[in-house]
């Protein structure tokens, strides 16, 4: 029997019919069609499925949907501003080569996303740390790691170019 | 003039990528799709007395149920040893035996459950070596061709003989001999295989397809639709893909199986493979057994080299079974030497069958080759660094493959790896620290695997001044979109962000061989260069026609609306000629006089006036170019130029190896790669990092467990991929000699970086400790035991 469920997503309040065994990554996919998180595992081993629920991110192929009820989600489709421009992560993952084949590119960005508003100046191995368990096949992680460097550092350099102008 | 494009490290064009817009064949879906679902063998070796498909049929949203005996027998495959369902016989456990279409993918899967197969077991064989026996069982008693089969050998009788390898061991005042195992690994693509077959109203089938190979595809798909009595033919279309390594060259047996499906129900199917079916229904890298023998004088020249290698084939054929063509390629011209004697034996075994990656048989080759080398050098007492200079090849020399080396800086690699690993001071302490070297070639120019090597593409520039590439490669990430934009704005004068990119479309794109073997970049470049000197030339022409009259309205113009504007005295001459035209950045120009702001306009401008002439006898600007390289297909001797120039490097692998409890860490590496000219350097290590962290993964880490024909470890959490965590401190050095035969001097650089990482390791582990490790991976548990067995041997 499908049940209804009340969450919000990128800002946008969502009422969904779902069964209650369903992961919140089959919702965002199949009905909200919300397909930027992947699914590489379905296991909670990959993390191409990563998106944020109340901001801290969580493997959504193996989180119960019906746990969503009344929680704010942030997928990687919530990430660009209202303008159409790329968040700096997003930009920072061209800019440095953090993108290859891309199909870990939207869980990958979503737990840097994470890391950054906890922690806007990680060490290489705080950046490791966050992002182990977003498998990537393609890049040996090394312009990850940079990637989210370069995005920290155009981060804390604007808000420091904000906070002069305060 | 000097580059504006290339050779700088242009951020990624793919920004679909970062937004999550990027389609992949999981976010796909069309009208009416159902989903298609197979069911695998419960044997690794038996007959099928029975298969009961009755309450899968009666399931509600169950559209098909297919199995060998409703299906046409069709054989696909490269040597047409199985066929998409089987009907009489299984022969691993990864065997489709029978298909569903439903209407959900949880309707399909409950389906394929209903299914009940009865099997008789029959006697399997897992061990190549024990396949070979004469009393071995058969894991095919006929052959295509419906004959007899007397063993479980392959009819691929894959060996290189040059020079005299006899006179080459009279000729060693050294000889070492060694046998060493590899293992199988996946590709372990992060996008997992999938693909949506549908037919149209003319009977054409539209297959959205993760291949890189869509024009081999396509043929390959034509056959199998004229062999099960259609005669339309195939659309392939490309989504994006994530990842393939080798694992998108060959048409899986899924993909026929979703046209079956598509075919049986007129509805669109989709099948995609879940993560534990990619392990154990993807087809991988198979494992060799290899024994090594070579030699060396007193001055420590290589004198000759042996290898012999069985490779496990598995049940049925893919092009695994051909990775011992690019085998030869090290094993014959790693290093100076002139004796050689390569032979490979692929063998039928009850296993899961084996693909191409990433390499394509190089790592295999190399992991053998180079702890070879490390041992002879130590026989002679050389050290393995120098005793690989004194060995290393020459730019401009033949190998005994007729193998035709052209820039190669493999000298420079290797010291620029001694410098950086700090070499001197570091070999040969064995103090639980210790650093190895392991070198490669691989092809750098394309490859001619088939009679065709070439690429088409297709320009053309619109009438705001945009250019338009419409090419049959695809991209799986190493980032064609960007170098071809680069090298395409470099070369026909248009500006960077004005060019689009077409691809993914056999109906519209170019004919292409493929996005194999380390080839896009050279082929793709190439294939630029001559179409962009068309389409400059036009360009050049129709400014020289139009270019006046452009001038002259605007000049009029001005002085229409500036009573006071005098127009400047222009020799008109000049604009005659068409070769005194040139065309950089999106505008048209006088060469000799560029900076005159009259004689210079956008491109745009001259490519409207010639489409708007008014006078019935208008142009446009579009050009085609086939780019096929002056290379070779390798003969019945297996020797060839198969490639137009190739690509070295070199690693340097710095480990410290506890004792008590065999765990590795890598404290150093450095990679030295030559790639010709690096078009954009940072993809250039982009592909190296991730290659490299392959093949460190292949050194220390993967391996597909496989028991009794069974993968045992069919997912993320015990296939054991490196991660972030693991942390490797790579130095990827690029080393440039121009190229003469690439495209702004560049070679290719896609697999490469992942073959000398496993016998860099190996080396190294071998300083350290002075144990020498001889199956991949190099496990904590195999560490031990050899320490174990060095000390029961001391004792
Ligand atoms: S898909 Fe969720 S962790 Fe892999
Ligand atoms: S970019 Fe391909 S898996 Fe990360």
């Amino acid at each position: 029997m499908k049940l209804t469920i009340g969450f919000s997503v990128n800002g946008d309040s969502v009422e969904v019919e779902v069964l209650p065994h369903w992961n919140l990554l089959k919702v965002l996919r199949d009905v909200l069609e919300l397909t930027g998180a992947k699914q590489g595992c379905g296991e909670g081993e990959c993390g191409a499925c990563t998106v944020l629920v109340n901001g801290a991110p969580v493997n959504s192929c193996i989180y119960p949907v019906l746990e969503v009820e009344g929680k704010e989600v942030t997928t990687i489709e919530g990430l660009m501003d209202k303008s159409g421009r790329l968040h700096p992560i997003q930009q920072a993952f061209l800019e440095k080569a953090g993108v290859q084949c891309g199909f870990c590119t939207p869980g990958m960005i979503m737990s840097a996303f994470a890391l950054l508003k906890a922690n806007p100046d990680p060490t290489e191995d705080e950046i490791r740390h966050a992002i182990a368990g977003n498998m990537c096949r393609c890049t040996g992680y090394v312009q990850i790691v940079e990637s989210v460097q370069h995005a920290a550092a155009v981060m804390s350099g604007r808000s420091q170019e904000r906070a002069g102008k305060e | 003039m000097s580059e504006l494009f290339v050779g700088k490290s242009f951020p990624r064009a793919d920004a679909e990528k970062v937004t999550g817009k990027a389609a992949y064949i999981n976010d796909i879906k069309v009208p009416r799709m159902l989903y298609g679902k197979i069911l695998y063998s419960t044997r690794p070796h038996a007959r099928i007395k029975n298969i009961d498909t009755s309450a899968a049929e009666k399931l509600h949203g169950v559209r098909a149920v297919l199995t060998g005996r409703n299906t046409p027998n069709v054989r696909v495959g490269f040597l047409g040893d199985q066929e998409p369902l089987k009907k009489d016989k299984v022969r691993q456990f990864r065997d489709e035996v029978a298909a569903v279409a439903a209407i959900d993918e949880d309707i399909a899967e409950e389906a394929t459950s209903l299914i009940k197969v009865e099997y008789e077991d029959l006697p399997p064989v897992f061990d190549p070596i024990e396949a070979m026996k004469d009393d071995a069982p058969l894991v095919h008693e006929f052959d295509a061709r419906g004959k007899p089969r007397r063993n479980n050998i392959l009819p691929l009788p894959w060996k290189l003989i040059a020079g005299d390898v006899n006179k080459g061991r009279e000729q060693s005042a050294h000889i070492v001999k060694d046998t060493f195992r590899t293992t199988w690994v996946h590709q372990v693509c992060m996008g997992a295989s999938g693909c949506i077959a549908q037919f149209d109203v003319n009977n054409n089938l539209v297959f959205t397809s993760v291949t890189n190979v869509p024009f081999g595809g396509k043929d390959r798909l034509d056959m199998f639709l004229r062999n099960i009595g259609l005669k339309s033919s195939t659309r392939i279309l490309t989504p994006f893909v994530g990842g393939s390594f080798g694992s998108k060259l060959d048409t899986d047996i899924y993909e026929f199986i979703a046209v079956l499906l598509a075919w049986e129900t007129k509805c669109p199917v989709k099948i995609l493979f879940d993560r534990h079916e990619e392990f154990t229904a993807s087809p991988p890298r198979q494992p060799a057994i290899a024994t090594v023998e070579q030699g060396c004088d007193k001055d420590g020249h290589l004198t000759f080299r042996k290898v012999d290698m069985i490779l496990d084939n598995g049940a049925y054929t893919s092009w695994g079974a051909t990775t011992p063509s690019v085998m030869s390629i090290p094993v014959s011209t790693l290093y100076k030497v002139r004796n050689i004697h390569f032979e490979a034996t692929c063998v039928y075994t009850n296993n899961i069958y084996a693909q191409a990656m990433r390499g394509y048989g190089n790592p295999q080759a190399t992991y053998v080759v180079e702890q070879s080398m490390d041992q002879l050098a130590e026989a002679a007492g050389i050290d393995p660094l120098d005793f690989r200079l004194i060995n290393a090849n020459e730019p401009y020399t033949e190998s005994p493959m007729r193998i035709k080396i052209t820039t190669c800086p493999l000298k420079e690699c290797l010291q620029e790896v001694k410098t950086r690993i700090d070499w001197e001071n570091k070999h040969g302490k064995r103090d639980g620290r210790g650093v190895g070297v392991a070198s490669f070639l691989h092809v750098g120019g394309g490859a001619r695997v088939y009679l065709s090597d070439g690429q088409g593409i297709i320009m053309k520039v619109n009438d705001e001044g945009k250019l338009t590439i419409i090419t049959g490669g695809t991209d799986q990430g190493q980032g064609s979109e960007t170098i071809i934009r680069q090298m395409a704005a470099e070369a026909s004068g248009l500006r960077y962000e004005d060019i689009s990119i077409v691809l993914g479309d056999t109906e519209i794109c170019p004919w292409d061989v493929g996005t194999h073997a380390s080839r896009h970049l050279f082929m793709v470049g190439n294939a630029i260069l001559m179409c962009a000197e068309k389409i400059r030339a036009k360009i050049r022409d129709l400014g020289a026609r139009w270019m006046r009259s452009i001038i002259e309205a605007d000049l009029n113009k001005k002085a229409r609306r500036d009573p006071d504007f005098k127009a400047p005295q222009i020799d008109w001459s000049v604009l005659e000629n068409p070769d005194n035209l040139d065309v950089c950045n999106g505008e048209i120009f006088v060469r000799d006089d560029p900076e005159n702001p009259f004689l210079r306009m956008k491109i745009a401008r001259v490519v409207r006036k010639a489409h708007l002439l008014g006078t019935g006898r208008g142009e446009m600007v579009t050009a085609e170019a086939f780019y096929d390289p002056p290379n070779e297909m390798i003969d019945r001797e297996g020797k060839g130029n198969i490639s137009c120039c190739y690509t070295f490097g070199t690693h340097g692998v710095e480990v410290e190896v506890d004792k008590e409890t065999g765990q590795l860490r890598i404290l150093n590496y450095v990679a030295a790669h030559d790639v010709g000219r690096a078009i954009n350097p940072m993809l250039v290590k982009g592909q190296i990092y991730g290659a490299a962290i392959m093949g460190t993964g292949y050194g220390l880490t993967e391996e597909m467990l496989l028991n009794a024909g069974r993968v045992m470890n069919p997912n993320l959490l015990d296939y054991k991929l490196l991660t972030a965590k693991d942390k490797v401190p790579i130095d990827a050095v690029i080393v440039e000699p121009i190229e003469p035969s690439g495209p702004f001097g560049a070679k290719g650089i896609g697999e490469p970086a992942c073959v000398p990482s496993a016998p860099a390791i190996a080396n190294a582990v071998y300083d350290a400790i002075g144990v020498r490790i001889k199956e991949l991976p190099i496990t904590p548990e195999r560490v031990l035991a050899a320490l174990k067995q060095k000390e029961e041997e001391g004792v």
